[in-house]
């Protein structure tokens, strides 16, 4: 995702003269290409994330729209104070780019993680927070934060292509049952890969994908999907507590749908204490393929 | 005489509010009625040190941006004016501070999009020397430096007491010339009372055509002007009685020479 945001980023910087790009003193390898061909609007802040996000406020005041950018714990927990005194509660155009959130860093540890970043940022004034779960999906996020000129959180991690073309949008579909529906999967983020695998062989299933935190609605689509299964399971790699099922069930429990049975698989910090790539860790909190395929199996049974 | 009739206003603001935050509005007042005074109508003026709102308020009052009726809600449930700036109402207070260490790193991008556009105009700034503690302080110092934001003027009101106790007690001097100009400020040392020097000054820093930010250390008196006040730290956080109103505001008179 992040050579396709680089690529997305750099397209657009030769369109509009407005745009500024600060980073943290990180991305190597990828941001190259955008240092050298805007050399008067990308800007190395250094190792010093809370004074980048200050500096971002006062050039988003002066009429720019800046993006900063930096590995995703480092530009959110750490600058928590200046994202929502100096950006959020002003409503400037600042957007946030977190590359390999979640446990996205793998065996670098957990200092490199950012499994609880939508919780912390989700509630400010006039955020949205937008977590890409197909590569494409990485320039609709892109257009629609630049777009909107307000706060955003941009939440990178490792994704795949679409198996399938769809026109997206907030909230997509990407499977849709073939025989009789019984459970609607909703995720978040490229763990939608390790869902598609789970799925393989099993029917009766809807998936969608939300890319945004908060939710302003919820579709027709998805809704009839609900009604219909009255099974619904939410998969996201971040802690449940502030994330998108905590958000999504609120939203679904004030609309009166009746009784519908909500399930989760989130993110479980460290149960064992030690670390390892990022599929050692997903294979730890359940949200391995295998143990996505369990989950689901039991509940098409039920 | 303007500090003696800024004093004034501002110590009938903080006697009808009953409220703090006196003595460190004291100290900055003059600061800013010299910034305020000098300033283009389009250029900023950020008052870091957000604890001294009321100074502000009564300035903005005497330069005309708030009415007497407005700076009457001060402290008031329904107000625009809170005891720390909130912004989005006034076009002199662009960003809600309070929280030390914001205001230096926002100035700096202010006066980087500035330079971006070719801009002749200044950024100013104002902070406290307690604040000079904040770490935020200190990576905004080096990046001022090394984006040669140099129209940018940053003022520390060096009244030498902070929150609970001396500047020198607790972290050392983290206002010090020497460190400002180790960095790569241009560093004046002046009186943070003296209007005419501090006009001076201004008119200095904005000569100068090197390529480095500017740092005006004023150094100043915490509770200037009310001789119960100078240099007592209490004064940061007591309300006035109304007997020690009418004190404060016979010391100024004396002070001031009424």
């Amino acid at each position: 995702m992040r050579n396709r945001f680089s690529k997305k980023i750099h397209e657009i910087f030769e369109k509009q003269n407005n745009l500024m790009f600060l980073t943290g003193d990180l991305g190597y390898n990828a941001l190259e290409n955008i240092q050298e061909t805007f050399p008067n609007r990308f800007l190395n802040a250094g190792v010093a994330e809370q004074n980048m996000v200050g500096v971002a406020a006062g050039l988003a005041y002066e009429g720019k729209s800046v993006f900063i950018y930096s590995i995703a714990p480092f530009v959110v927990f750490r600058c928590l104070e200046q994202i929502k005194l100096d950006i959020c509660i002003h409503n400037h155009p600042v957007f946030i780019v977190g590359n390999g959130g979640g446990y996205g860093y793998g065996i670098m540890g957990a200092t490199h993680h950012a499994i609880e970043d939508i919780a912390c940022l989700s509630p400010l004034p006039n955020i949205i927070c937008w977590v890409p779960s197909f590569i494409e999906d990485v320039d609709y996020c892109i257009e629609q934060i630049i777009e909107r000129k307000g706060p955003a959180y941009l939440r990178l991690g490792l994704g795949i292509s679409y198996p399938n073309k769809i026109e997206i949008g907030r909230i997509n579909q990407i499977v849709k049952a073939t025989e009789e529906l019984k459970i609607t999967i909703i995720s978040q983020g490229p763990i939608v890969k390790s869902i598609l695998s789970a799925m393989e062989g099993l029917s009766g299933i809807d998936l969608f994908t939300i890319l945004t935190v908060p939710l302003t609605s919820i579709n027709e689509n998805l809704l009839t999907s609900i009604k219909a299964s009255r099974k619904v399971l939410i998969i996201e790699e971040h802690v449940e507590r502030g994330g998108l099922a905590e958000h999504l069930i609120i939203q679904l429990v004030k609309m009166n749908l009746g009784a519908i049975q909500y399930e989760t698989l989130s993110a479980k910090g460290y149960p064992s204490k030690t670390y390892g790539n990022q599929e050692f860790h997903l294979q730890e909190s359940g949200l391995d393929s295998n143990n996505i395929k369990q989950v689901v199996t039991k509940l098409l049974n039920q | 005489m303007i500090q003696l009739l800024l004093r004034k206003n501002l110590l009938n603001l903080y006697n009808n509010a009953n409220c703090g935050h006196i003595a460190c509005s004291l100290s900055c007042i003059d600061i800013l009625y010299v910034l305020f005074e000098n300033k283009l109508d389009t250029e900023r003026i950020i008052l870091s040190k957000g604890h001294a709102a009321g100074a502000l308020y009564v300035i903005l009052n005497y330069f005309g941006e708030i009415s007497d009726d407005e700076l009457s809600t001060f402290y008031q449930n329904g107000t625009k004016l809170s005891a720390h700036p909130s912004a989005n109402s006034f076009k002199n207070i662009p960003f809600a501070l309070g929280s030390l260490g914001h205001g230096f790193p926002i100035a700096c991008g202010m006066a980087l999009a500035k330079k971006n556009d070719q801009s002749s105009e200044f950024v100013y700034v104002v902070m406290s020397d307690g604040e000079t503690n904040e770490g935020t302080t200190w990576e905004a110092a080096h990046f001022a430096v090394a984006n040669e934001l140099s129209n940018l003027i940053v003022c520390i009101d060096r009244n030498r007491l902070q929150g609970f106790g001396k500047l020198t007690d607790i972290l050392g001097d983290t206002a010090d010339k020497n460190k400002w100009e180790s960095i790569g400020f241009e560093v004046f040392e002046i009186d943070g009372h003296d209007i005419i020097s501090l006009s001076e000054c201004l008119a200095n820093c904005k000569s100068l055509t090197t390529n480095r930010p500017k740092l005006i250390i004023a150094n100043t008196v915490k509770g200037k002007g009310v001789d119960f006040m100078e240099n007592k730290m209490e004064w940061h956080y007591l309300p006035m009685t109304g007997d020690q109103y009418k004190n404060a505001i016979m010391s100024i008179e004396k002070n001031y020479h009424a």
